[in-house]
């Protein structure tokens, strides 16, 4: 699902604290799974057990085995490191740069805010999904050229968001009054302008995370992405496609993962949006 | 009679200046399109590697002097600036180039996958309207409408490759009702069209319910039912119209997303297309047809977005008052 729209939707909509605690609870389950899956699984990933393959879940293996005998639960939560990894990567790059973009282009002079706002616009007239795509075929497929091109497809929304609080905020009092006292204005944009622009961009940032999972997931099925067999959700589950008649559970079961992780990052989003309009109306 | 030819003139004047509107906003469409090809095209010539080598393949043994024909042929050797402008030159004329894996016309590769795309998205469209209108129409109470917002939440948040994924497994695997391996019939186009349909679906019908919701506390809604309107006519007449406007906004979004998901959704079936002649593109770095499909993308997207801001001056009068009163 694209950013621009999950922003626009989560608008005037306030979660019930019930689903937020729920949402949040998901959230610190996948970041333990990423950082100690010993806690949840004492099975190796990458084990094979062809005597054992395509079994069905049972209590030894929760989410069943794959075509390797390989189990699927330790599978999924090991994947939990790639996915966050590349999403939370790919956020923070997005991020840092819109926040730099969408700075220069509302504090330049008129005829380069012009210039990159018409970019910005060309680039958000594709889907982002498709120009992440098409930035792969540039880099070549590969983790990291994932990574990339999720941040670079997604950018252009934070930096639009950026442009239009960076003109609120140069408007402001405060900017006014730090330069009549004379302060530099490079410190000036450091220290009034850009922190001031930080607030909407993160509690977008919370919902972009969910999204860059997901597209992540997409790549990686399309096998533009973390190579076998190491284990990740988009990936387990271009393995599963092939048998879905026999062991649906290797499809079902990561792409569960992945859309409970979009639930929970939209939930927490919309609860920090809803926050934010409260505070300022 | 003085006023009414003044009328008349005011109507022609206004017929001009929406006129002068169309043709601004179609040099916008233009210059999308020109912005989108001249980025592919700077960033292709980015792209580490020899086109040549590209071309040919890691295990070609080819002798340097034919590498060099080749380069001539494709007229490689010019300099970047002037096969920039030849290129805009033969786009112009509706020329995208050729294939530099599948030696036949962009043009051509682009038009032997469309038709199937084209079904596919249209279908899943489709489904998406008739789902989304029948969620914001019946989910009407307090209870129903959480319900459904849950519902859409889990729609809108599951990977359409994966409900794909789900659906097969379910309907053809399970239960048998649709055929597995088939890609050519009717029926074997439901299932990608639904996995397709119901992102979208959630979020159309979300969008609706928010502005149904909406226009029924404005006070026009109110004035309408102090006349005695039934709320099966003051929906059909008056706010379903306020709420589909919303809904209209996102629509060239919305047409996107069904391009890029198509990509997906037909590896998942296995269905031949655009969205699979993209991504076989990309893996052979077939940079030729990446680049016409950018382009195409391009032109599709802007012209969508016309469209709706023209059907939006249909739909909202008091666009076009307010465009006529400055």
């Amino acid at each position: 699902m694209s950013l621009a729209i999950t922003e626009r939707l989560a608008r005037g909509r306030r979660p019930r604290s019930g689903g937020v605690i729920a949402a949040s609870a998901v959230l610190v389950v996948l970041a333990l799974a990423a950082v100690v899956p010993r806690l949840f699984t004492g099975i190796d990933p990458l084990e094979t057990e062809i005597a054992n393959a395509l079994a069905a879940p049972s209590l030894a293996h929760p989410f069943g085995t794959d075509q390797s005998g390989r189990d699927v639960f330790s599978r999924v939560v090991y994947g939990a490191q790639h996915s966050l990894f590349i999403g939370f990567a790919a956020t923070i790059l997005a991020l840092v740069a819109g926040l730099i973009v969408g700075t220069i282009s509302g504090l330049a002079p008129r005829a380069i805010d012009t210039v990159l706002s018409r970019i910005i616009d060309v680039l958000m007239a594709f889907p982002e999904f498709l120009l992440a795509l098409l930035l792969i075929a540039i880099l070549g497929p590969g983790e990291s050229s994932i990574v990339v091109a999720i941040a670079a497809a997604s950018m252009p929304v934070y930096a639009r968001v950026t442009r239009v609080q960076v003109l609120v905020v140069r408007r402001s009092g405060y900017v006014r009054a730090a330069r009549i006292i004379g302060v530099p204005p490079l410190v000036s944009v450091l220290r009034h302008v850009v922190p001031n622009t930080l607030g909407p961009l993160l509690v977008m940032a919370t919902i972009g995370f969910g999204t860059a999972i997901a597209s992540a997931a997409g790549l990686s099925f399309l096998g533009l992405g973390t190579t076998p067999p190491e284990p990740e959700w988009g990936l387990i589950l271009s393995e599963g496609r092939n048998f879905l008649g026999t062991a649906w559970w290797i499809a079902v079961f990561p792409g569960l993962a992945v859309t409970a992780t979009v639930i929970a990052t939209t939930v927490v989003g919309r609860r920090l949006l809803a926050r934010r309009a409260g505070r300022t109306s | 009679m003085r006023s009414a030819e003044k009328w008349h003139g005011a109507r022609w004047l206004r017929w001009l200046r929406w006129l002068c509107w169309l043709l601004g906003r179609l040099g916008g469409v233009l210059v999308v399109i020109w912005g989108a090809a001249t980025l592919g095209f700077i960033a292709l010539k980015f792209i580490p590697g020899d086109p040549v080598e590209v071309m040919l393949g890691v295990q070609a043994q080819v002798s340097d002097e034919v590498k060099a024909a080749i380069r001539e042929d494709w007229g490689l050797n010019e300099p970047v600036l002037v096969q920039y402008f030849e290129y805009l030159g033969r786009l112009l004329t509706g020329d995208l180039g050729q294939s530099y894996q599948l030696r036949q016309p962009v043009a051509e590769v682009i038009a032997q996958q469309l038709p199937s795309t084209v079904q596919l998205t249209t279908l899943a469209l489709v489904f998406a309207l008739v789902l989304a209108a029948a969620s914001a129409l019946l989910a009407r109470g307090r209870r129903a409408g959480r319900a459904v917002s849950v519902l859409e939440l889990v729609v809108v948040s599951s990977p359409a490759f994966w409900t794909g994924l789900v659906l097969i497994a379910v309907f053809a695997f399970g239960l048998g009702w649709f055929p597995v391996a088939e890609t050519n019939t009717p029926r074997s186009l439901v299932l990608p069209a639904l996995a397709l349909s119901l992102p979208v679906a959630g979020i159309v019908s979300q969008i609706l319910r928010q502005g149904l919701d909406a226009a029924e506390r404005q006070p026009f809604a109110t004035s309408v039912r102090a006349r005695g309107a039934t709320p099966t006519r003051l929906l059909a007449r008056h706010t379903l119209r306020h709420a589909a406007t919303d809904s209209l906004t996102i629509s060239g979004y919305l047409v996107g997303s069904l391009l890029g998901g198509a990509v997906l959704i037909e590896t998942v079936f296995a269905r031949p297309g655009l969205g699979r002649a993209t991504l076989r593109a990309i893996i052979d770095r077939d940079l030729p047809v990446v680049l016409g499909i950018i382009v195409l993308a391009a032109a599709t997207f802007a012209i969508i977005t016309l469209l709706v801001d023209i059907l939006y001056r249909v739909v909202d009068p008091r666009l076009r008052t307010r465009e006529d009163g400055s």
